[in-house]
């Protein structure tokens, strides 16, 4: 009996924990949303940090979008040649890439790269006091720290899911063509034939901003609001990972019946 | 309008949660006076400047800056009064993706509009000031604990302020930096005319550069006195710091319940 109404008060405690967690990061939000157009004519602040969020994260990108495209290639292969119509591979990796794994993929992997470390370095700014420092100089911690962070997450996303699917095409051109020998003039047209500037290029483009937008307001906060210990910054840079890498993929879910549900 | 205190806290009553830090608090600092600051262990002396500076606001009572009233202070007019405080961090805070010349540039990039070249003359001024022109490029890391605290001085007082904070300035120091820092402190309260108050629990320090030793005890001021009177009382409480007794008016214990109580209770 005890053991029932502590399980329920737990519950009640963990949920009021994380709707007020809730309520923080929305008025975080807001403060965010704020500060960032008069930080806009800083573009040198946001160039360093779109060079460091983006740069960073491009090799990991190139590589697992190479991967990725030869594994489609593999199995897609596998599967269309059961109809008879290996020529679609074309189509069929470059929708899946463009639509789907280029945006979420190179969003998780954002998380892992870019996002962990953007949240690590404010946590010790926080834990070391750079950021009271800062604001004790009458400078705006959130303007000056927080607002270009999270503007380059949402600039580099979508390039970096672009060179994740570029990548990943070129991929399955090298297995698909090169290796298996599908023919390389029906690879490219079936692909040029079936991706829908407007429908495939631009969703999946706009997927990856509200990404970019969700990755790096998670990152930011969880480092802006970790406690200031080593163990504080750690559990939050880990936060960062979990919390961002559910986000995008109940966001994608979300997204995917949005956009194309109208279609055929 | 000159007799009026630059820091005037009337009956403050501040804390964290429901149990108050400060209650009963009364303290005035008039201009270009040096103040030291000291107490037991989470007396609240942190809790004064982040009362001072606007970091936090009292739950009661006054707490006026230059005039100031800092509750219901606009954030914007804050920032302006901020921009006339300096603060020196206990461990420097410096920003460690800078160097030790942006660290000191960056009050001026971000406050002022002042030209690179005049940025970088004041920039070697300051650090002129506190003796490590030498030190220009060295990253933060680089720095032992001394010098960071001096090149953080620097930096708190670019933008030439009217207060001065400094939260534990010898904490973590030899004493070879810790004379360096205090003689810092002294020295730019006179040449730049400023207001000092000066957290520390190092009294012989603080009887060379202080105006004024302020305890705390229990939320308030228990004594506030010349450095002259401290080293001839008698008081028990004030022996204590002087002499460095781990325990005695000043516990050595935080708020607990009974030692026995809670040995024998269960868990
Ligand atoms: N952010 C905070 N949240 C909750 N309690 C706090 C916070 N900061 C300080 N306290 C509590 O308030 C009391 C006073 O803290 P404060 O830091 O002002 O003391 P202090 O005099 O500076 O101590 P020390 O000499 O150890 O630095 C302590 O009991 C501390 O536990
Ligand atoms: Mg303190």
């Amino acid at each position: 009996m005890m053991n029932v109404l502590d399980l329920i008060e737990g519950l009640g405690a963990s949920i009021t924990g994380s709707l007020k967690r809730l309520g923080l990061l929305a008025r975080f939000f807001i403060n965010l949303l704020r500060v960032i157009a008069p930080m806009l004519k800083r573009v040198d602040l946001h160039i360093k940090q779109i060079y460091f969020v983006g740069v960073r994260s491009l090799a990991i990108t190139i590589v697992s979008g190479l991967f990725v495209g030869m594994v489609l290639a593999v199995q897609g292969y596998e599967v269309l040649q059961r109809f008879g119509s290996v020529e679609s591979l074309g189509s069929l990796v470059a929708l899946s890439l463009v639509r789907e794994l280029g945006p979420v993929v190179a969003a998780l992997l954002f998380a892992g790269r870019a996002g962990s470390a953007m949240t690590a370095e404010i946590g010790l700014m926080v834990a070391t006091e750079q950021i009271a420092a800062m604001d004790m100089m009458a400078v705006n911690p959130m303007a000056r720290v927080i607002a270009p962070r999270f503007v380059a997450s949402i600039i580099a996303l979508p390039i970096l899911a672009m060179i994740f699917s570029t990548a990943g095409i070129i991929g399955s051109y090298m297995v698909g063509v090169e290796l298996i020998g599908i023919d390389s003039g029906a690879f490219w047209s079936q692909m040029r034939v079936s991706v829908d500037f407007r429908v495939d290029v631009l969703n999946g483009l706009y997927k990856a901003i509200v990404f970019g937008i969700a990755v790096g307001l998670l990152s930011v906060f969880e480092g802006y609001y970790s406690a200031p210990t080593a163990e504080g910054v750690s559990s939050a840079t880990t936060r960062t990972v979990v919390i961002s890498s559910l986000t995008i993929l109940v966001l994608d879910f979300v997204l995917t019946v949005l956009m194309f549900r109208g279609l055929n | 309008m000159s007799s009026q205190p630059l820091i005037e806290l009337t009956d403050v009553r501040f804390g964290y949660g429901e149990r108050p830090v400060l209650d009963g608090f009364h303290l005035s600092v008039p201009k270009g006076q040096i103040v030291a600051v000291m107490g037991g262990s989470g007396g609240g002396k942190t809790s004064l400047l982040s009362l001072i500076s606007g970091r936090n606001t009292a739950w009661s009572g006054e707490v006026n800056i230059d005039g100031h009233n800092m509750s219901g202070l606009s954030p914007k007019k804050l920032y302006a009064l901020r921009s006339r405080m300096g603060m020196l961090f206990q461990f420097g805070a410096l920003f460690t993706d800078m160097s030790v010349y942006d660290n000191i540039a960056f009050p001026y990039r971000e406050k002022t509009d002042l030209p690179e070249p005049i940025i970088r003359d004041l920039v070697l001024m300051k650090l002129q000031a506190v003796g490590l022109r030498g030190a220009a490029h060295f990253m933060p890391h680089e720095l032992s604990g001394g010098m960071a605290r001096r090149v953080a001085l620097a930096r708190a007082i670019a933008l030439d302020p009217m207060l001065m904070m400094y939260d534990e300035p010898f904490t973590g120091l030899d004493p070879i930096s810790v004379g360096v820092v205090a003689q810092l402190i002294r020295k730019l309260n006179q040449t730049f005319g400023l207001t000092s108050i000066i957290v520390t629990h190092d009294l012989t320090e603080s009887l060379r550069i202080a105006d004024r030793v302020v305890i705390i005890s229990q939320g308030k001021v228990y004594r506030d006195l010349s450095p002259q009177e401290v080293r001839e009382s008698q008081d028990s409480f004030i022996r204590q710091f002087a002499d460095g007794l781990p325990d005695g008016p000043v516990p050595f214990h935080h708020v607990a319940r009974p030692y026995a109580e809670q040995l024998l209770s269960e868990l």
